[in-house]
């Protein structure tokens, strides 16, 4: 009796599994059908698309469609492809994401090893600026960017990206830093290492973890960002992301659905590899601003 | 104290120290200078720019900031503006579904990612990739995969069903429920991750004894583990919402707020009014109700999560 029962259990665990396996099977599918449809669809040539459907692979490989959308495509009146657009995406976001995790860095720092009085309010002023809705300052930032001279510049989106990213950058590295013993702050001070010094030769080498979460996480902000780009930038100074858009958007001629997938994935593939690359950290820059504490 | 006194006079000796007054006062002051530049940016960029906006929203500005007074003005013609009200009201459906069916898609796949899976990490980065894409990406690929005459329908047509319709897309009523489809499938891997962690951290020996008590395994999860997960609820809630109050870039890659403005979130109608269409100051008032509505959502997030960092 008691065996029966133990076989019925196992048999029953067994079907358990099989199910749970196949549901998540099937989610995968899911998250990874946009992408094969894109993919196949970015392959295909026009009347194959309009033959086939969604899920139907391309007959040849053809690279016709990836060509244009980097080198040809318009994105509205222009038409010179996302390759332009590439490159000054390439252009403000590299600066963006260096100086804001440099800022984070010695924030951070500052705010854990060196409390200070008040330091604990700067920290949670500083916080409510990952919070707001960005459309609050768009119009002061506008007439800002336009009054100093740097509106439509890559200077200008490097500062918007730098000003508004530090909250975030601060946020990681302090609660990094949290989790360092102030014991060997501490001895560090009794033998007369500064702050600098302190900072350099104990806690930078110390940071890598934290650091690559940083850049991950900024780049990943930075390169997607549609907000800053569509208003603080025009013409020939856009970012990808408000390329792409145009360029789907572009309403003359036949519409050529190929072209919007290729260029779609050349806008993604930057993010898509430093997520194949360093998904672990992706995941901890995340989770780090969601489940502090 | 006596630590100083016991290392100044041992330390010094195996590392000449260089010390000079001025020296140690600029490393008192260091700290708050490296903080300083941040601290005057916010205060400015954030906090300075709010109280800008608030200004511009009441005055009568239009193309130009015009700094007269002009009280609540924008705010009254702001909410006898049929398309803020449409847009208010497709936040309520769109935040809605999006933060509840992210919710439980998160939890479920957590629960199931939970069960001691093989190849757990390959499944989890498959479920989270989305989230490393642009929305303008993720709105590109479902217009075309929704696409009304090649996508899904076309898809379901070669099935052989082919009374099948599905065109949500040019559907007023229905527009804004292809931005949900999109939104869920870029955010519900987050969610999961969310859970996932908040799973790991629920402490075994609970879970045993009540399996010792003779629980039955769903039981467990609905009296124990579920409850317990109750703030990885509330901060999941708190980031969905936010996302859902800043939506912008995935309704204009996806919808561009049509058929007409039937998709039109918040943040789409104070772009299209304060950069497209000339009216700062309404531009400007419905971003302060933007700021409002989150503000709504995250102080009681940010106040609790305040209590519990003061008892923990």
């Amino acid at each position: 009796m008691a065996d029966m029962s133990v076989a019925h259990t196992a048999g029953a665990s067994k079907l358990g599994r099989f199910i749970i396996y196949g549901l998540l099977a099937l989610v995968c599918l899911y998250y990874l059908m946009p992408l094969f449809v894109m993919l196949s669809t970015s392959l295909k040539s026009l009347d194959e698309i309009r033959a086939g459907n969604l899920l139907s692979l391309p007959g040849e490989f053809r690279t016709d469609a990836w060509v244009k959308a980097w080198d040809s495509a318009c994105t509205g009146v222009q038409c010179g492809g996302l390759k332009g657009f590439f490159w000054n995406s390439v252009s403000f976001v590299v600066p963006a994401v260096v100086i804001s995790t440099m800022i984070g860095a010695f924030n951070g720092y500052a705010l854990t090893m060196y409390r200070f009085r008040g330091s604990d309010l700067v920290f949670g002023m500083l916080m409510i600026g990952c919070f707001i809705p960005f459309q609050v300052v768009l119009l002061p930032m506008a007439q800002t960017l336009g009054a100093l001279g740097i509106a439509n510049s890559t200077l200008g989106l490097v500062f918007v990206h730098v000003v508004y990213g530090a909250a975030f950058t601060t946020l990681f590295f302090r609660n990094y830093y949290v989790t360092i013993p102030d014991e060997l702050v501490k001895a560090a001070k009794i033998d007369g290492a500064g702050f600098l010094r302190i900072f350099f030769s104990i806690i930078l080498p110390l940071s890598v973890p934290i650091i690559v979460v940083s850049v991950i996480w900024q780049f990943t902000q930075v390169w997607n960002d549609f907000l800053f780009g569509v208003v603080f930038s025009s013409g020939d100074r856009q970012p990808i992301t408000v390329a792409l858009n145009n360029l789907v958007n572009t309403s003359t001629g036949v519409k050529e659905y190929n072209v919007d997938m290729a260029a779609a994935i050349i806008a993604a593939l930057p993010t898509l590899l430093v997520y194949i690359v360093a998904g672990k950290y992706f995941v901890r820059g995340l989770t780090a601003g969601a489940v502090k504490g | 104290m006596n630590a100083t006194v016991l290392s100044s006079t041992t330390a010094p000796a195996a590392r000449p120290v260089r010390r000079c007054r001025w020296c140690d006062t600029l490393d008192a002051w260091l700290p708050k200078l490296v903080v300083a530049p941040t601290f005057v940016c916010s205060l400015v960029f954030v906090y300075g720019y709010i109280l800008w906006t608030a200004v511009l929203s009441l005055t009568p500005s239009r193309l130009l900031p015009n700094y007269e007074f002009a009280g609540l003005v924008q705010y009254e013609a702001l909410f006898d503006n049929e398309r803020w009200w449409q847009a208010l009201s497709n936040l309520a459906v769109f935040g809605g579904g999006f933060i509840v069916i992210c919710l439980a898609v998160g939890l479920l796949l957590a629960v199931l990612l939970d069960q001691k899976i093989r190849a757990e990490g390959f499944i989890r980065s498959i479920y989270l990739y989305p989230m490393a894409l642009s929305f303008i990406v993720t709105g590109t690929a479902w217009k075309w995969i929704l696409n009304p005459e090649f996508g899904i329908e076309k898809l379901v047509h070669d099935w052989g069903f082919t009374s099948f319709t599905f065109d949500w897309l040019i559907d007023p009523e229905w527009s804004i429920y292809t931005v949900i489809v999109a939104a869920v499938w870029q955010s519900s891997g987050f969610v999961m991750a969310l859970f996932l962690a908040g799973l790991r951290g629920i402490d075994d020996s609970i879970i045993k004894a009540a399996q010792v008590d003779g629980a039955s395994m769903p039981t467990i999860y609905r009296r124990i583990i579920i409850p317990s997960l109750r703030p990885v609820f509330f901060s999941s809630f708190m980031i969905l919402a936010h996302i859902a109050v800043k939506s912008f870039d995935l309704v204009m890659a996806l919808t561009n707020g049509g058929p007409g403005f039937s998709s039109d979130l918040p943040a789409t109608f104070m772009y299209s009014f304060a950069f497209t269409r000339n009216q700062i100051g309404l531009g400007a008032a419905s971003a302060m109700m933007m700021l409002m509505i989150v503000v709504a959502v995250v102080v009681p997030f940010m106040y609790s999560e305040m209590r519990r960092s003061r008892h923990g």
